[in-house]
């Protein structure tokens, strides 16, 4: 299928060449004498438009452009877990003890180690029928993956033979013949395409949370599984940090951290905390179950576009394994811009803000690739993609482009707030722009934990919003003028804020909150709510109750390592309000 | 690399085709197979020559664009394609040099002639291979050292407006912070871009009296300068301050003044180019541009040297959502903002510090690196600051008598806060111990449940009325 063309210009990232005949939307081409690799983005008559995913300088006219007939595909099989890719899945690593610790262009490094050997183990014999999907053995792939290993999409027979032992990835575990006869090899490793969303069964509708170990997502703004959200904020409110909180943090089987146009130092130290941190379900480390694709932003535009791409792919050949993975994105502005870059080097005609005017469709598409899903194969397994996007909007406006756009197609919105960030309050998730629609379904998780949630969630977060309508209020006639009751709504939502929804990304017991902790702190907070008010209509002063010596408890409930230590400090709070309501009723 | 080899039979190649100039790009019919990026030397009627690169090329002709003066550039100029893409020579001999933009010697002494070559515009170190920066520099300057503490391999910009002593702050930072690197190969790559002739002048003369001048490297390109040479001028700094990091183990602090007069010479070359502009005229990829200056800082993992990035910008107007200050805040690790407000009531450094920001301080300090407390007083004089800043916006309002006995506190701490911990002398140099006194001084005029940031632990060792107690 190899076809050789003629540069004839060469305008940054874009390559127009000539002679390439048949060649198709999508295709990998080797670009030039160093065979960078670019993918045909136009055709038109006899000149074919490629975007090149490698710095280009040095290219001239003249030079030669092989295709080679086949999309941008995605190695997958055992050996992605604890990797470091680029957006094309070069690994990182073996470009590093190659070719030093610069960046070299057309330099080749194939994504998954053709050297070494994995344990296959069977799961069916020969005789059996397998159908597409199915499970026909599996690999140990890290200390808490077992990699199993799939019939690839097409394949539907009898197992002719399959053998247990030690295999390289792209050696034959198991012979399939087909009913027409034809036999078909299945090994450790399969490919496909990143840009086509790999196939299910079924979608079912989203039941289990995505836990994050963060209160003010979980109790408040709550993510479930398979579904989608956006984390928009300027720079420095913490984007970043709350990502890896929940990269570290959550809950999900397999996580996969897609760096696209973002700072080096901030992959490094993903990579360097990864396989020091704990992982609170399993007590291995996280990297055991985490993939990083690291397109750093000063590597060329283009490639940053085909990340996103190929961070959704391997998420969801997990996911047809039965996974539930989390895929998180920072950011998806960056890649926007990848897609503006070319979109303007094509001279197509700009919508906003210079964008093309298929943006909105492609962030649809993207994070249509979410979800939860039965998968191909016999049975019902049941897998599933939660994506989370970072957006940095220009100038902390979400009114721009991408900003707005994704805010339609999330089911999850995590608003980021500058002032709350130059307050240090982290993280700066504002509570009256964020939303999540997966509130209700996510009910019943923990109403297990406390009957009561829901109401002490709603009744948490209408004393927030009241009493930012009362700060306003205070800040022209003083907090003294406004009456006692009013006064104590903005004394709990102090303490809401200090003591619930700020949250340590860094301190030992803070950064990982367990579900019952974090119902049994938001009950804490709320009965002292309600006894306040109580003194308060006995005639009880604000101040006398600001005044009180075990309040400072409530704010240090995150640092409490069980629930024993939280109702100990509410024990003794409630004893001293206890004294103070016997004052003032006699 | 081979690429001299392969590109042989057009090196030296001189064309005298040009049928159009507009601005600073040329148009050079005729040119068969010119590089992508490759560097031209374009000689003009009066013998003068300036270098470019290959902007856009075809099988039949090239657009070039130029880095120097464009008065005098017309069809008859001569262009010379050199077949390669554009390299500086290295060598440990470019300490105590300086150069112009286009990298020709300003100090009267010859061409240097490098160990090595390397080409200027694309380095980018493998994310797998970066060592997370972690080891403390300290300033002495309390608001940074304090509460936004400076790491080696860090890029950390300074936000100021025109008028503002960053200049003097700047020196300050690389004056002190030379002192705690003693014993280790320290150096400092200057690269101006559009400042006046004073600022410089200010700068050598501050790095001659310390003695910094023998071990620092200067790319100037003053005001007067031809304009399309900043873009070149940051990326021969930072080749040369990689070289001196990576290859002879040097702590390399880069100052890199002023982005904004670079951020103007890259829209000037945009608009030449006809390109479709985003925010304010900027380019649409001013944000990868400006991410292949700034991600150059960093550490490698196995070796021993760093690159420090301090590049100052003046926001237009003081606004922080201008593209320049935002989109340089999207890639560097934070933030130091230099406030008109202080500096107007006479504290120098004025550096506010809620808008300011380190991201990478939390690695930098601790138990074991500056002290145990160290993140957790930073965190609550952030607080404390914050409520003192907004008693004082409602004493504004309502006088001070209106407010309540715990914002009165607050509205007295910020006042202290800027006087005795924000402010310092210009050659004041505190250690990291004197600025975290200061700070415990401060905390100890709120009431001791306040300090809610702070673990009992901490405060129980550290704060005043324990430690009077203790004695």
């Amino acid at each position: 299928m190899e076809k050789i063309g003629e540069i004839k210009r060469i305008n940054g990232s874009l390559i127009i060449a000539e002679g390439l005949k048949g060649v198709k939307i999508g295709d990998i081409a080797y670009v030039g004498d160093l065979k960078l690799i670019g993918e045909v983005v136009r055709i038109s008559g006899r000149e074919v438009a490629l975007q090149c995913y490698e710095d280009t300088s040095g290219l001239r006219p003249g030079e030669h452009v092989i295709s080679t007939g086949t999309p941008l595909v995605a190695e997958l099989g055992p050996g992605l877990i604890g990797g470091i890719f680029d957006g094309l899945e070069r690994s990182e690593l073996e470009l590093w003890k190659k070719a030093g610790p610069f960046i070299k262009k057309g330099y080749r490094v194939i994504p998954l180690n053709r050297e070494k050997k994995w344990y296959f183990k069977p799961g069916v014999k020969p005789g059996d029928r397998v159908v597409e999907g199915d499970i026909v053995g599996v690999v140990r792939e890290s200390k808490v993956v077992e990699h199993r290993v799939l019939v690839p999409v097409g394949i539907n027979g009898v197992v002719e033979n399959i053998e247990e032992g030690e295999f390289r990835v792209d050696e034959p575990v198991a012979e399939v013949r087909l009913p027409n006869g034809v036999k078909r090899e299945i090994k450790l490793m399969q490919t496909w395409p990143v840009r086509i969303p790999r196939p299910y069964k079924e979608r079912l509708p989203l039941a289990q949370p995505l836990f994050t170990g963060q209160r003010v997502i979980d109790t408040f703004f709550p993510i479930a599984k398979g579904g989608t959200a956006a984390i928009p904020g300027g720079f420095g409110t913490g984007k970043t940090i709350t990502l890896h909180s929940i990269a570290k943090w959550s809950d999900a089987d397999i996580v996969i951290y897609v760096g696209c146009g973002e700072r080096g130092n901030e992959m490094a130290d993903i990579l360097t905390h990864f396989p020091e941190l704990e992982d609170p379900r399993t007590g291995e480390k996280l990297i055991e179950r985490a993939i990083f694709i690291a397109n750093v932003s000063n590597l060329p535009v283009s490639a940053r576009e085909a990340s996103i791409y190929m961070g959704i792919t391997i998420a969801e050949y997990y996911r047809d394994q039965g996974y539930d993975v989390g895929i998180i994105v920072d950011s998806t502005s960056r890649w926007a811009e990848a897609l503006r870059d070319l979109s303007g080097r094509l001279e197509e005609l700009p919508a906003e803000e210079g964008y093309p005017a298929y943006l909105a469709e492609r962030i649809a598409e993207f994070y249509e690739r979410a979800g939860r899903v039965v998968t191909l194969g016999s049975g019902r397994r049941i897998g599933s993609v939660t994506i989370m996007g970072a957006v940095s909007p220009p100038g902390g406006d979400f009114s721009e482009p991408v900003t707005s756009t994704t805010m339609r197609f999330v089911g999850a919105l995590w608003a980021l707030d500058t002032e709350l960030a130059f307050r240090r309050h982290f993280p700066a998730i504002n509570w009256l722009r964020s939303f999540s629609r997966y509130v209700d379904v996510l009910r019943e998780f923990w109403e297990r934990y406390d009957p009561n949630w829901f109401r002490l969630r709603e009744e948490a977060l209408r004393l927030l919003e009241e009493s930012s309508r009362l700060e306003e209020i205070a800040r022209v006639i003083g907090e003294k003028a406004l009456p006692d009751e009013q006064r104590l709504i903005l004394l709990v939502s102090e303490i809401l804020k200090e003591g619930f929804l700020v949250q340590s990304a860094f301190h030992e017991v803070d950064r990982y909150c367990p579900p019952e902790k974090q119902v049994r702190m938001l009950r804490a907070i709320m009965e002292f709510y309600r006894r306040a008010s109580e003194l308060i209509k006995l005639g009880v002063p604000v101040e006398r109750i600001r005044g009180l010596k075990n309040l400072v408890e409530l704010l240090r409930l995150k640092e409490k390592k069980g629930l024993e230590e939280i109702d100990e400090a509410e024990k003794r709070l409630i004893e001293e309000m206890e004294e103070l309501k016997a004052e003032y009723s006699r | 690399m081979s690429f001299e080899e392969r590109g042989s039979e057009k090196a030296g190649m001189v064309y005298r085709t040009v049928t159009e100039v507009r601005g600073p790009l040329l148009i050079v019919e005729g040119v068969r197979g010119a590089k992508y990026n490759e560097v031209v030397e374009v000689k003009l009627p009066d013998g003068s020559e300036i270098i470019g690169t290959v902007l856009d090329t075809y099988s039949d002709k090239a657009i070039i664009q130029v880095f120097g003066r464009t008065e005098g550039l017309g069809l008859e100029v001569a262009v010379r394609f050199t077949g390669d893409v554009m390299r500086i020579p290295l060598s440990d001999d470019l300490l105590g040099r300086v150069f112009n933009g286009s990298f020709k010697p300003l100090d009267g002494l010859p061409d240097p002639i490098g160990v090595e070559r390397r080409e200027i515009f694309f380095s980018v170190i493998n994310p797998a291979a970066r060592e997370p920066p972690s080891e403390f520099i300290q300033t002495g300057i309390s608001v940074i050292d304090g509460m936004n503490s400076l790491v080696r391999g860090q890029k950390l910009p300074i936000f100021s407006e025109s008028g503002l002593p960053h200049n003097l702050m700047a020196a300050q930072i690389a004056r002190q912070s030379t002192i705690l690197g003693e014993g280790e190969e320290f150096a400092v790559v200057f690269c101006a871009m559009g400042i006046r002739h004073e600022e410089y002048e200010f700068f050598r003369r501050e790095f001659e009296r310390t003695g910094a001048l023998d071990r620092s490297v200067m790319i100037l390109n003053l005001a007067d300068d031809p304009v399309i040479e900043r873009i070149i001028a940051p990326r021969i700094a930072l080749t040369i301050a990689e070289y001196l990091a990576f290859d002879l183990d040097m702590h390399i602090l880069t100052i890199l003044t002023n982005m904004t007069h670079y951020c103007e010479s890259l829209r000037s070359l945009s608009i030449a180019r006809e390109e479709v502009p985003s925010r304010k005229g900027y380019p649409s990829y001013m944000y990868s541009d400006l991410a292949t200056i700034y991600e150059r800082a960093g550490k490698i993992k196995g070796k021993k040297g760093s690159i420090t990035l301090m590049p100052i910008l003046t926001m237009p107007g003081g606004d922080i959502t201008h593209p320049i200050p935002d989109l340089t805040g999207y890639i560097t690790e934070g933030q130091l903002i230099v406030s008109r407000e202080l500096h107007l009531k006479g504290i120098y450094p004025p550096i506010n510090p809620l808008p300011s920001l380190s991201r990478l301080m939390k690695d930098g300090v601790g138990a074991g690196k500056t002290r145990e407390d160290h993140m957790e007083v930073s965190s609550q004089l952030y607080m404390a600051y914050a409520e003192g800043v907004k008693a004082r916006s409602l004493a504004r309002i309502i006088g001070e008598l209106g407010l309540s006995e715990r914002e009165r506190r607050y509205l007295r701490f910020a006042d202290e806060f800027e006087k005795r911990f924000i402010n310092q002398g210009v050659y004041e140099n505190r250690s990291i111990e004197r600025t975290l006194e200061i700070a415990w001084d401060l905390l100890s005029m709120l009431p001791e449940e306040e300090l809610i940031r702070i673990s009992e632990e901490h405060i129980k060792k550290y704060h005043r009325k324990y430690r009077l107690q203790a004695r």
